[in-house]
């Protein structure tokens, strides 16, 4: 991996586990953190662990850290990749990332091993937000997605918010982080193609029940086009407040480039926004097809 | 320790490391000291609100990036109203950075520009998915002259011409931008490239074309300040390819004043100030008393040596 700066022989402004923060105004840095596990959960996805420096882990549920990735091929990975955080330990000042193993970045993230370093920037962009007058929200995601929603049941737990988690996978072996959301007390509902319960017919049952039982006072979904528009047409028809995290290809992560552009609607007029930096979590209602 | 000020024209500024446009923006602050950096480069700005190219912006390739962003903005009265406070909370010189299909907007952009608050104009004649004469001025000299003598005439500031790689002769549309009074010249944007997905047979941005922007391209840059350096009186400030403090001196070495960084604040957001303090340490590890020492100095006006012996001797 080639990483400029701390590849310097003079300074190196990262800051690094056990040394004193060198910007510690900032409510964001570029961190090189310890990896401590990097494990298969399945035949698809890995958990990562690190150990960070404290101000990493000021970290909140849906927002996001931009990776540098080691190479899996010798060839160069120039750009970051993001990755929202998965788990935020901050008496063990540990963060967790549940990553997908797609292209040449998440490749070489996979090969990260035990007491490898690992430079991250971040934290990044809006994450969800909980209204105080919510006692009951619903939690929809669909493969990877739930790793964003993940430490927001994490949230909820801590502000005494009651989830029910509706978790959408393409089979029953690849539904993850049930463990998770059943230890912080979630009803969880799995949901899969195999036997088609992940339908949207059944999904939308399932929700048009929880609405009805006064389990729904607001909807949070990620990384589904169609759960989202589910979502966002059921939210509209019985006015559910929604947020949806979302991804796009980024460059910068800080709000510089205008590389992660998506298009919103708002009061009738199409506009753009920055998903790291308006984003990643935006209004369900203002979403647009893609 | 090294005193590591520039000075580009009147423009005085702490060092020579200065954000490259639409690389960078106030929000680097959430990571960064702004305070530290020699200039403050806001993106580009046209005069109506633009919404950019389609997505995908960026793709990578084997050797860099290509991007197109297409100048999305929200037009002038709102860069004026909203994002030059923003800038204005940090201390270094403010270099606002326009662009226009014609000359007589762009005439018309620096004017209403030239207000308090803004230390410099920087015309961005090269915007490589821009054809010569609707806005990338920079691939002729005529071209060149007849839009930098327009935005002259119309301010006061400081004014900078950023010039394009792609052009065939990038001395003569050098040499066209100082005769039409800019104080600066600025090189280089980036260069017009595509890359064709062989999944699908469709090109991998939107936009069809984007601009290369790569480490690899900086011997190509180093060699065109150099050759205008060597030609003009004006400073120039080199853009492309920096990603460490060494690229920072050889720019120097070929004749610039100052360098713009934007690839490097991607992969590593801390960067620029890295760089700064790797700059001076490189100095005073060299016994170097102003950086300014380093405009032009390089030694190559002995070439008679033995190519072995040139390529392995000390400074
Ligand atoms: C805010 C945010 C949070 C995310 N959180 C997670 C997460 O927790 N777990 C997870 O597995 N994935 C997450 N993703 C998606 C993740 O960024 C991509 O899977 C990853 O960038 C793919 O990189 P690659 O090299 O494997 O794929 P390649 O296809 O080789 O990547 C090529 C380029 O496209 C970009 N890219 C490809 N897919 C995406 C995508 N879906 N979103 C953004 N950029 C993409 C890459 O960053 C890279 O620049 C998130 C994306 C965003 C925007
Ligand atoms: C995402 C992106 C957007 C850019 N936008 C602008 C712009 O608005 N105006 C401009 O003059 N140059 C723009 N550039 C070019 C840069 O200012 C710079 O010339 C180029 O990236 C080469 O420098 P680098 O190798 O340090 O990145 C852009 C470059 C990138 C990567
Ligand atoms: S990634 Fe640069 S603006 Fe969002």
């Amino acid at each position: 991996m080639t990483d400029f700066v701390s590849a310097s022989k003079y300074a190196a402004s990262p800051d690094r586990v056990g040394e004193p923060d060198r910007h510690p105004d900032r409510p964001a840095g570029e961190f090189i953190c310890n990896v401590l596990s990097n494990e298969w959960v399945n035949g698809e996805y890995k958990l990562l662990a690190l150990e960070t420096p404290p101000r990493a882990l000021n970290a909140r549920a849906g927002q996001f850290f931009h990776l540098l990735c080691p190479t899996p091929d010798g060839a160069e990975v120039w750009m970051r990749r993001p990755m929202s955080v998965y788990r935020i330990d901050k008496d063990a000042g540990h963060l967790q990332f549940l990553y997908k193993c797609e292209g040449r970045g998440t490749q070489g993230m996979a090969l990260l091993e035990p007491g490898d370093e690992f430079n991250i920037a971040g934290p990044f962009g809006i994450g969800f937000h909980l209204d105080p007058a919510w006692k009951n929200i619903v939690v929809l995601g669909r493969g990877v997605g739930l790793a964003t929603l993940a430490p927001l049941a994490q949230m909820a737990a801590e502000n005494g918010v009651h989830v029910t988690a509706i978790l959408s996978a393409r089979s029953a072996e690849l539904v993850m982080s049930r463990d998770m959301f059943d230890e912080l007390g979630a009803d969880v509902i799995a949901v899969n193609d195999t036997d088609h319960s992940s339908d949207v017919d059944n999904v939308e049952a399932i929700l048009e029940k929880l609405i009805a039982d006064g389990r729904a006072d607001a909807f949070f979904t990620c990384g589904s086009n169609r759960l989202l528009d589910l979502m966002k047409r059921l939210g509209k028809a019985h006015g559910v407040p929604g947020q949806v995290a979302m991804e796009q290809i980024m460059a910068c992560g800080l709000g510089a480039c205008y590389i992660c552009v998506r298009t919103f609607e708002v009061n009738g007029e199409k506009i753009l926004r920055r998903v790291c930096r308006e984003g990643p979590v935006f209004d369900i209602q203002e979403t647009v097809g893609w | 320790m090294v005193d590591l000020s520039v000075k580009i024209g009147d423009v005085e500024m702490a060092n020579p490391v200065t954000p490259a446009s639409g690389a960078f923006s106030w929000e680097y602050a959430d990571v960064i000291d702004l305070n530290r950096l020699g200039g403050l480069v806001a993106k580009t700005i046209c005069k109506e609100p633009r919404l950019g190219n389609p997505t995908p912006r960026m793709a990578e390739t084997e050797a860099g990036i290509i991007q197109s962003i297409g100048l999305p903005g929200k037009g002038i009265e709102y860069f004026i109203d909203h994002i030059v406070p923003e800038y204005k909370k940090f201390t270094p010189p403010l270099i606002v950075s326009v662009s226009s299909e014609s000359t007589e907007e762009f005439a018309e952009l620096a004017r209403d520009l030239s207000i308090p608050g803004v230390d410099v104009i920087e015309c961005n004649i090269s915007c490589p998915t821009r054809n010569t004469t609707g806005g990338n001025f920079a691939m002729q000299s005529e071209h060149t002259k007849e839009v930098v003598s327009a935005i002259r005439a119309a301010t006061d500031k400081p004014l900078w011409a950023k010039l394009s790689p792609n052009a065939g002769d990038i001395v003569s549309i050098a040499m066209a931008a100082e005769e039409a009074g800019a104080d600066c010249l600025v090189i280089a944007n980036t260069f017009l490239s595509l890359k064709i997905r062989t999944d699908n047979f469709r090109p991998a941005l939107g936009n069809k074309f984007g601009g290369l922007v790569s480490p690899a391209l900086k011997p190509i840059v180093l060699r065109m300040v150099y050759q205008v350096a060597k030609q003009v009186s004006i400073p120039v400030i080199g853009i492309g390819g920096v990603t460490k403090a060494e690229d920072v001196v050889e720019y120097m070495l070929a004749g610039a004043s100052a360098v713009g960084i934007g690839y490097a604040g991607f992969r590593n957001p801390t960067a620029l100030t890295a760089i700064i303090d790797d700059l001076e340490a490189w100095c005073d590890d060299r016994g170097i008393k102003k950086v300014t020492e380093l405009i032009g100095a390089i030694k190559d006006d002995d070439m008679e040596m033995d190519t072995l012996t040139a390529a392995s001797s000390g400074v």
